[in-house]
């Protein structure tokens, strides 16, 4: 009897490395099979990638030692032979990525507006912020601060958005789009359920005519069409117009993610919060939206990221984003024949923010499901 | 706490209020765009009206595989010609996306680690990176292969050159139409054959190899026919004369730009779906299949994928509808779709801009519609039947 009660290891083959390379990678013979293919290719590949993109790669000098100022100059058109990318072009044309063409004296007025940027929407990721309060105030107010500090005015000298490009174009895009598409779809979502059959029908036409269309025709309305329903002598600026165009587009998936969210909460909800005498705004204000927006995060991250990489299609419209300044480079005979590296490099600026904001809404799907228990009461 | 605005309290007279509110505000500025829009239509001499869909269009469509296009066509057969290319590489890359999707989806499960993780890898990068930027991409690459004079060749009948590929055509002679007629009828005959076999299953447990038989019908009884017939069908092969290729079938680089990315894109989103739907099933189904002694393959068709595709079909569904409105980025790489085509290049010639719009983004709508509507009846299909 007491041999039963002797506490056994784990057989061997189960534990550690190798147990696990045995679980995960050699399980059976076909498994074995795939895996060794697996790696020949990866050998095959990854030395070649490391070697295009670090060891064989220009940054700023070439194999001569020489600055690179165009594309003859890099490693590879020198000798076809021994060069890898060329990532000169990205270091000579960084501030056009960064600002587009902004004046270079007026720079530090997008620095700081980048800056700002990131305490704006430091409350608003992370929930456990000390002193939060304020720094939402300050979240609310950065909209403003970072118009006249972008665009000029209140002693600022003016900078057209013609000159604006690059990341500053893309941000400016995105963030706009995104915090004026939120107020508008929680005004739509709770137009399409709202009880006045004539107000939900006429949000729900807008969502669905918004949802059915790519934005591209959108932009092009923007482009082409806003400007014949003005009356003269208002004129819209370009940026302003594709921003009509994004905010629309964005208006309209958000409330749908809003929706979800508003029929999630239990009717008890509303119940109890018509029972204490709220009026509709109050109880939509302070019982339902809190909630409703809550559990509709990760989503509307989501949707964000989708915006996020859709601000792109700007340049169809002729503007310059972050891609736009890649393809502008490309044209540019300096640097002909160099699309693999801005590509990349356009790729991989777009790739940190998405993957980022993506990491995000993960981190807090999980965190929701852990914190609240709706309807189980 | 009531307020003493007497009727304004009654809920019924606050409704009709702010309703006849909202219309005639809505109608207010109707009018206000519509009478501003004309007059600023008037003063920089746009025409109005639908007569232009009349007029040639006076440029050419370098990608028209259904209809011949020349430019002296009207404006309207732009449309077509848009609407055609559209379907075209929305069908083919709803297709391609679904299938590398499943794939994808399916291998992202795999036990081994290994290959999941490289789903995994291609599906975030995939996914975080701007479609637009992918087809650039895609159409850069494409248009960097060799020249014409030193295209690849695949099987002495393909050439892959910076002008696309280029495949032998196939002339269908006279008698290919019983062919095809045959290859219609088997396609009815086993449906009809599956619908009864099935039914019979049900009543008697009897089977009916279903599978090999529709094979037989569907490509043996036409190949037979076909040689019946003395072949009739032969192929145009392209040959090189002077700078470029003549004859032939091409596939211009916009077309498999656009086809590549937007599937390779659209398959990273399906495979997350696929992923989701197949780990929504829950364990048991599979214990107990595999307790009543069911093989490992049959597990996963009878089982385990009829559930989860109730779980896959409405997001897929969304995924459709994307691609389809995706494809309208082909303008990027001058992809003659519809938006290109017709909202871009006879937009731009004949200046009227409100009615090309509101023709594109009507054709869209429906598009969209179309799609919601049969995604929707396949829904029903296959959701849970109450006995």
């Amino acid at each position: 009897m007491n041999e039963m009660n002797e506490v056994r290891k784990p057989p061997v083959a189960t534990t550690g490395i190798i147990g696990w390379l045995r679980i995960n990678l050699f399980f059976n013979w076909t498994n074995s099979l795939i895996t060794l293919f697996v790696v020949y290719c990866l050998y095959q590949f990854i030395p070649w990638i490391l070697d295009w993109t670090i060891f064989s790669a220009d940054f700023k000098y070439n194999y001569l030692g020489e600055q690179i100022t165009n594309q003859e100059m890099c490693s590879r058109n020198l000798d076809p032979e021994n060069g890898g990318a060329c990532w000169a072009v990205i270091y000579v044309r960084f501030y056009q990525f960064i600002y587009g063409f902004y004046p270079k004296v007026e720079v530090w007025r997008v620095n700081l507006a980048y800056i700002m940027l990131a305490f704006a929407l430091l409350p608003l990721l992370y929930a456990k912020l000390p002193y939060r309060k304020y720094f939402l105030y300050f979240t609310y107010i950065f909209p403003v601060i970072a118009y006249f500090l972008l665009n000029g005015g209140l002693g600022f000298t003016e900078v057209s958005t013609n000159k604006w490009g690059g990341l500053l174009v893309t941000l400016v895009l995105g963030c706009t789009g995104i915090a004026l598409a939120f107020p508008i779809g929680i005004m739509l979502a709770l137009g399409r359920r709202s009880k006045l059959p004539v107000i939900s029908m006429m949000c729900t036409l807008f969502i669905e005519f918004i949802r059915g269309v790519p934005l591209i025709t959108l932009l092009f309305f923007g482009m082409v069409m806003l400007p014949l329903f003005l009356p003269e002598g208002i004129d819209m600026d370009g940026l302003v117009r594709v921003l009509v165009a994004v905010t629309l587009f964005q208006s309209a998936y958000m409330a749908e993610v809003i929706r979800g969210g508003l029929q999630a909460i239990p009717p008890g909800q509303y119940e109890a919060a018509k029972s204490l005498g709220m009026s509709y705004w109050r109880m939509n204000l302070l019982i339902i939206l809190p909630q409703a927006i809550r559990i509709s995060i990760p989503p509307i991250v989501n949707t964000s990221i989708g915006l996020f990489k859709d601000t792109t299609l700007v340049i169809i419209v002729g503007i310059l984003d972050l891609l736009g300044i890649g393809r502008g480079t490309l044209a540019d005979t300096n640097w002909l024949g160099l699309s693999y590296e801005i590509y990349f490099f356009v790729s991989l600026v777009f790739f940190i923010f998405t993957f980022g904001m993506s990491r995000y809404s993960l981190y807090l799907e999980k965190k929701l499901k852990t914190g609240i228990n709706m309807g189980a009461d | 706490m009531r307020s003493n605005l007497g009727f304004f309290s009654d809920e019924k007279f606050r409704s009709i209020f702010f309703q006849t509110l909202v219309v005639g505000l809505f109608a207010l500025g109707l009018f206000f765009v519509i009478t501003t829009t004309s007059y600023n239509l008037e003063k920089r001499n746009i025409a109005t009206g639908w007569s232009f869909l009349q007029n040639p269009a006076g440029f050419d469509i370098s990608f028209s595989p259904f209809l011949e296009f020349k430019s002296t066509d009207t404006h309207l057969k732009v449309y077509f010609v848009g609407v055609l290319n559209t379907l075209l590489v929305s069908i083919t890359g709803c297709i391609a996306a679904t299938i590398l999707g499943f794939i994808l989806g399916i291998v992202r499960l795999s036990s081994n680690w290994l290959l999941s993780r490289l789903v995994y890898i291609y599906v975030e990068f995939s996914r975080n990176v701007p479609l637009l930027l992918q087809i650039i991409l895609w159409y850069s690459i494409l248009i960097q292969l060799p020249r014409v004079k030193q295209s690849l060749q695949v099987l002495d009948v393909f050439y892959i050159s910076n002008r696309g590929l280029y495949s032998p055509r196939p002339i269908f002679e006279s008698g290919f139409s019983y062919v095809s007629i045959a290859i219609v009828l088997a396609l009815i005959s086993s449906f009809l054959i599956n619908r009864w076999a099935k039914k019979r299953q049900d009543k008697t447990g009897q089977q009916f190899p279903v599978f090999s038989s529709s094979i037989g019908l569907i490509f043996i009884v036409p190949l037979i026919l076909f040689f019946i017939l003395g072949s009739p069908l032969s192929f145009e092969h392209p040959e090189l004369k002077g700078f470029n290729f003549k004859g032939g079938l091409v596939i211009r680089p916009e077309f498999i730009a656009m086809f590549l990315a937007l599937s390779i894109y659209t398959a990273a989103f399906i495979s997350e779906i696929v992923r989701a739907g197949i780990m929504s099933v829950s364990k048991g189904q599979r214990e107990a299949s595999a307790a009543i002694g069911l093989k490992q393959t049959w597990i996963m068709r009878l089982i385990i994928i009829p559930q989860a595709l109730r779980v896959i079909v409405p997001p897929l569904t969304s995924q459709y509808l994307n691609l389809t409105k995706n494809s309208s980025l082909g303008i990027a790489v001058g992809y003659a779709d519809l938006v290109h085509g017709f909202g871009g290049i006879s937009l731009n010639q004949t200046g009227q801009a409100i009615e090309c719009m509101a023709i594109v983004m009507a054709t869209y709508l429906s598009i969209s519609l179309t799609i919601s509507f049969f995604m929707n009846i396949y829904n029903r299909s296959i959701q849970f039947k109450e006995k």
